[in-house]
């Protein structure tokens, strides 16, 4: 098992360089430098090209893209991801101060992505081909048809402004004392909206990797020595068809922040993704370098989370 | 199913008459894997429906000007946010164009950008993902953790990076798109290579001297087909929605040229979204419509690809 984990870390290794790579050349081949953001482009015209030229000297910008890739490496080693072109604040504090408002949503969205999608996908498989299982089937088929802003939009229109259930947007009432409850309940709607799309995808897995299972002999013997139904299920076949899920969660994570950009614009989110969309419209490099980094290096942590996770849950994956 | 129609066939003809004629090994006629292939297809009650609703779209798409009625930019300031009406049956947008003329031109929007998307990207996908898996060493190496690095980015985050310094216009969104979506298919094709790579078929032909090329191009790639088909149809099913999401947060298609996502970027407004919905509904249910006939479609085919799947 230690053999495998360091193996698998030392694949990420190399992984991780080329993320620092990608995100460092992805936004140097993005027109326009840090003077150029400096100020408006009225104001740049007032300068001479030899100003221009100086100031670029002054912020290091002359010269050679693998020696600027290498101080800001170094600088990133340090915590130091620049600072905001749009705040004049460092980038490190401006994330840091925007990640748990995200990290609540996703990880709620996540759980129950989990909780509804591994639910429904044993009911549908457990009675397959019943009403209830096709039922199931088409409406994940429209769970994953249906982009997230389309039910963010359809949710504040039933839900908040029809129904009155939940608030339209926001993390808590403006002026009023967060408590649990409030923040609870401003974040029902953004993270089921959020996390429709994982249901989806979970159920179906969920389904077709338990229909697997309950091919397999072990469970025709279980059932031939006369076991219930229920311990079959919750003994024998659950446990060896939701490993492959670990995987898929995994993999459900791109899409899941990705998705955030959208939602939080949608609901007012203080979060990364309002944040990156901000930046991304302000053409603001250093908060989108920062932030492209940071989503990667969590997409990549968590695949390394899912595969030793997947390694302990199923002794037969190992490193040959 | 083959079994009976033999005995059927065997039966007739010993019955009909008694020319002599050898039992042979013939396969049935109807039993070519083509013919299995469009029987499963054609069963498939989902995939058929969706097969319906891509004619519809298709329809509308080709022939909007007739589909509309109307022309799709055309303002009219005295007939601004009129509900539907037997003259625009589904009423009017801000500034007085008719909202089904311009959810009928949106479908042009969303399948050429959706089709020219999948295009470019599974072109992408066919070189990297063939070589990587023919060649296999150290191009196939380097190829793969490039495709690894690559995936750990949330393709929509660099979509939108991207979306957000060129020109927003139909062709950058069609190339933003389809530059970014080669990873799952360049591991798909790899895959099938790699599995294709070892069959004796794929041997004998190095054995007997066929250049790479053309064990590429005629042995392995039509076999590759099948799996490359149903991806690029899902694959369509995610760009439309891709196209939406960029529209909707103004990066994509822009005004006066028509976009369903594009729309629905005014009902983020709450009072348009409260009392105006003919203003976005529409488009709401278009998207959701033209991404579910693709997925109906895609699974349908994957289905049938599939001959561990009893569809018969």
């Amino acid at each position: 098992m230690r053999t495998y984990i360091l193996r698998r870390l030392a694949v990420s290794v190399p992984i991780l360089l080329g993320l620092t790579v990608v995100t460092f050349f992805f936004t140097e081949l993005m027109p326009g430098d840090f003077v150029d953001g400096l100020m408006p482009t009225t104001a740049i015209a007032n300068f001479s090209p030899e100003q221009l030229e100086s100031m670029r000297e002054n912020y290091g910008l002359n010269r050679p893209p693998h020696v600027r890739y290498l101080i800001w490496m170094r600088e990133l080693a340090k915590g130091n991801m620049g600072r905001s072109l749009a705040s004049g604040a460092p980038v490190r504090d401006e994330i840091l101060a925007r990640l748990p408002a995200t990290l609540q949503l996703t990880a709620s969205s996540l759980l129950f992505g989990i909780i509804f999608g591994v639910g429904l996908g044993i009911v549908s498989a457990v009675k397959q081909y019943s009403w209830i299982d096709q039922f199931l089937t088409l409406l994940g088929f429209f769970w994953i048809s249906t982009p997230g802003f389309v039910f963010a939009i359809g949710g504040i229109f039933l839900f908040s402004l029809k129904l009155d259930l939940f608030p339209t947007s926001g993390i808590i009432n403006y002026g009023e004392e967060a408590t649990l409850l409030i923040r609870i309940h401003h974040m029902i709607l953004p993270a089921v909206v959020l996390g429709l799309g994982s249901v989806a995808s979970f159920m179906r897995y969920a389904r077709s990797s338990l229909l697997d299972v309950i091919r397999q002999d072990y469970i025709t013997v279980a059932r031939a020595k006369g076991l219930a139904e229920k311990a079959i299920l919750m003994g024998h076949a659950l446990r060896n068809a939701l490993i492959p899920l670990i995987t898929i969660i995994s993999l459900d994570i791109p899409f899941l922040i990705g998705g955030t950009v959208i939602i939080e614009h949608i609901f007012a989110w203080p979060g990364m993704g309002t944040y990156s969309l901000a930046s991304i419209f302000a053409r603001d490099y250093p908060v989108i370098m920062a932030v492209n980094f940071m989503v990667a290096l969590v997409v990549l942590m968590s695949n390394l989370l899912a595969d030793i996770t997947y390694a302990f849950a199923d002794p037969r994956i190992r490193y040959e | 199913m083959t079994v009976s129609n033999e005995q059927q066939k065997d039966r007739g003809s010993s019955a009909a008459s008694a020319v002599d004629r050898t039992p042979t090994l013939q396969a049935p006629r109807n039993d070519s894997i083509q013919y299995r292939f469009w029987r499963r297809l054609t069963r498939h009650k989902l995939g058929m429906i969706g097969l319906g609703m891509l004619v519809i779209l298709v329809i509308a798409a080709v022939f909007a000007p007739i589909v509309a009625g109307i022309d799709p930019v055309v303002m009219d300031l005295k007939m601004k946010n009129k509900p539907p009406s037997a003259e625009h049956i589904l009423g009017t947008d801000a500034i007085g164009r008719d909202v089904w003329a311009r959810l009928v031109y949106g479908a042009r929007v969303s399948l050429s950008v959706g089709l020219v998307a999948v295009g470019i990207y599974t072109s992408i996908a066919l070189v990297l993902g063939s070589i990587s898996g023919y060649f296999g060493g150290p191009v196939d190496n380097i190829i793969m953790r490039f495709t690894d690095v690559i995936m750990c980015f949330p393709t929509f985050l660099l979509i939108i990076t991207v979306a957000a310094v060129l020109p927003p216009n139909i062709f950058n969104i069609m190339v933003i798109i389809g530059i970014f979506g080669w990873p799952g298919m360049t591991r798909l094709i790899r895959s099938q290579f790699l599995s294709l790579r070892n069959q004796d078929f794929v041997i004998a032909a190095v054995a007997t001297g066929v250049p790479p090329r053309r064990i590429i191009f005629r042995h392995i790639l039509p076999n590759v087909v099948g799996p490359v088909v149903v991806a690029a149809t899902l694959g369509l099913a995610g760009a439309i929605l891709t196209e939406s999401s960029l529209s909707f947060l103004g990066l994509g298609v822009q005004q006066p040229t028509p976009s369903w996502g594009q729309t629905l970027t005014t009902a983020i407004q709450l009072p348009i979204l409260a009392n105006m919905p003919w203003r976005w509904l529409p488009s709401a249910l278009a998207i959701a419509f033209a991404v579910l006939s693709m997925n109906f479609f895609g699974d349908a085919l994957r289905d049938a690809f599939d001959p561990r799947m009893n569809l018969d």
